[in-house]
């Protein structure tokens, strides 16, 4: 385990002198300050639009799905490239310990960057009275964390894939588009749609966390999805050695 | 420390070794000499745990390399051939984290030591992207040495060092190999003769030589060479010196004037070429023996396989 903690904190440091990490979460603010300030200056005026702290939320989850791959995609994908797999897998580390070490460090990054976002309700919270629901901005957050461990280890998977960041990025984009589609599927009678509507990225955060519904089968198939990728994800470093 | 039994790994239809067994003893240096892509880069990766073999076994410090590859990963140090580094880091950092999976005890100690050791101590806060590649080779090899492994894998030690440093690097290396197991590649001949106890030529997989260097050189000297320069033409000499009895070939030389002389073992023929040349009133102005070196016994030994491999089909 303290493997996994040495990888991460040093994966975690890494996003911090590095140029990309800063304009990807720039690209995370300025997006999310376009559309608050657009809402506070148009929406909220005309009365369509209740103040909520979860008002940049729901953008924050689709700048996530293209963000998040950039943040994960040189993680193994560049260790490749450079050789310095070689130099990993030969010190006594397990795979799936640095598998989990370098995912680790993503979600701690990209927890900083969401714990950024924090300003936005707590800006509305000034400005409206009695403030806003706290209990649901919780759960949105909670639930937010969740679902960005699960695409970051998607992307994890997608970098361990290609000794190229960028096609890592495109695949990552890929399959969390592909699990977000399932998602369109509405669960109705038939066990087929239940079961792909359940497969859904989105839909669990959407449905409960979102409306303030902290249900554990959410969390579940978060910590699940993410479990699935971590575990492909070691296999695919493994089978490296076997090529 | 390191026993290999019949080591063998294909990568789909290519067979980069073809099973080879050897062992490497606590104190000694062992060479592992062939050209690019006789196998010596595999074998390497079978022993530091990086990859199974397709078959075979091997046991590193007591350890199977493929059962208790942890145990082995840990109890060796490695410098691949590539030389792979974190350019965005510092040497110092780069270390510390390297030294910190390997759980060295008094790691920042420990680090210092080692920046001294390779002479990197001024450098070690440069980002190891900005160092020459004389410095970067020493960084990585800092790192093979840092939690003061029982075996010392190096592949190509001293591949892009100037001279100076690359008589530093082997004095580092036999200074290790004096109480621990070094392996170290090289397709420099003359490496191999200076720095290891024993050397095995390896070549298509296949270990095809194995003795310490002097007993190679003696047991494969089968001719005897000598230079011959006069103020003659080359060719004329050559054909003068053809008729002398005892004469096997004579090749020219590269120089202006000089001829190669090859004759049959044991025999000197210095003074019956030194009367050839003075008796036709030449100017002698060089005549000695040349020992064979490593490089001739390589070629020789990987033509003589190249010749029976032809011969079986």
């Amino acid at each position: 385990m303290r493997n996994v903690w040495i990888i991460a904190v040093r994966e975690f440091r890494r996003y911090f002198i590095s140029p990309l990490a800063y304009a990807a979460a720039a690209v995370i603010f300025l997006v999310l300050g376009l559309i608050f300030s657009l809402n506070v200056s148009f929406g909220l005026p005309t009365g369509q639009m209740s103040p909520d702290g979860r008002m940049v939320m729901q953008p924050l989850v689709f700048v996530l799905l293209f963000i998040s791959p950039a943040f994960t995609m040189r993680l193994l994908a560049e260790e490749q490239r450079m050789g310095t797999l070689e130099l990993l897998l030969t010190a006594p580390v397990r795979d799936w310990e640095l598998v989990v070490g370098k995912w680790l460090g993503s979600l701690g990054f990209l927890l900083v960057v969401i714990a950024g976002t924090w300003i936005f309700p707590l800006l509305i919270n000034q400005f409206t009275e009695p403030g806003i629901d706290q209990g649901v901005l919780l759960s949105a957050y909670i639930g937010l964390a969740a679902l960005a461990a699960a695409i970051l280890a998607i992307g994890v998977f997608a970098s361990s894939l290609f000794s190229s960041p960028a096609a890592a990025y495109i695949v990552g984009v890929a399959i969390t588009l592909g699990l977000w589609i399932l998602g369109g599927v509405r669960a109705g009678l038939s066990p087929a749609s239940q079961l792909v509507s359940y497969f859904g990225l989105v839909n669990h955060y959407y449905d409960n966390l979102y409306q303030g519904i902290l249900h554990l089968t959410d969390l579940v198939y978060y910590a699940s999805l993410t479990s699935l990728a971590l575990f492909l994800t070691s296999q695919v470093v493994e089978s490296r050695r076997w090529r | 420390m390191i026993e290999a039994n019949q080591l063998s790994k294909s990568y789909g239809n290519l067979t980069a070794l073809a099973g080879i067994s050897f062992e490497a003893r606590r104190g000694e240096i062992l060479g592992f000499l062939g050209p690019n892509g006789a196998g010596k880069t595999t074998a390497m990766r079978i022993l530091t745990g990086y990859m199974p073999p397709t078959g075979g076994t091997a046991r590193v410090a007591g350890f199977d390399v493929v059962e208790e590859s942890l145990e082995v990963r840990r109890r060796v140090g490695y410098l691949p051939e590539t030389n792979p580094l974190y350019p965005e880091m510092s040497g110092r950092e780069y270390l510390t984290f390297m030294g910190s999976l390997r759980r060295v005890e008094n790691l920042d100690e420990r680090v210092e030591q080692v920046l001294e050791q390779v002479g990197l101590e001024e450098r070690g806060d440069s980002l190891i992207g900005n160092l020459s590649k004389g410095l970067r080779q020493r960084v990585g090899l800092a790192q093979a040495l840092l939690h003061q492994p029982e075996v010392l894998i190096l592949d190509e030690p001293t591949i892009g060092l100037d001279p100076a440093q690359i008589i530093e690097v082997r004095n580092l290396i036999r200074e290790f190999g004096r109480e621990r197991t070094v392996m170290l590649s090289t397709h420099i001949l003359s490496e191999a003769q200076q720095l290891c106890d024993r050397v095995l030529i390896i070549h298509k997989g296949r270990i095809v030589a194995e003795d310490t260097p002097a007993n190679l050189s003696a047991q494969l000297a089968g001719a005897d060479r000598i230079i011959v320069r006069t103020t003659a033409e080359a060719g004329v000499l050559a054909d003068l010196l053809r008729s002398v009895p005892g004469v096997e070939s004579v090749a020219l030389g590269q120089q202006e004037g000089v001829v190669e002389v090859s004759s049959a073992p044991g025999r000197d023929l210095r003074p019956l070429l030194a009367r050839k040349i003075v008796e036709r009133e030449l100017d002698l102005l060089e005549l000695r023996t040349t020992g064979i070196s490593l490089e001739s016994i390589f070629l020789q030994l990987t033509q003589e396989e190249q010749a029976s491999m032809s011969e079986e089909t």
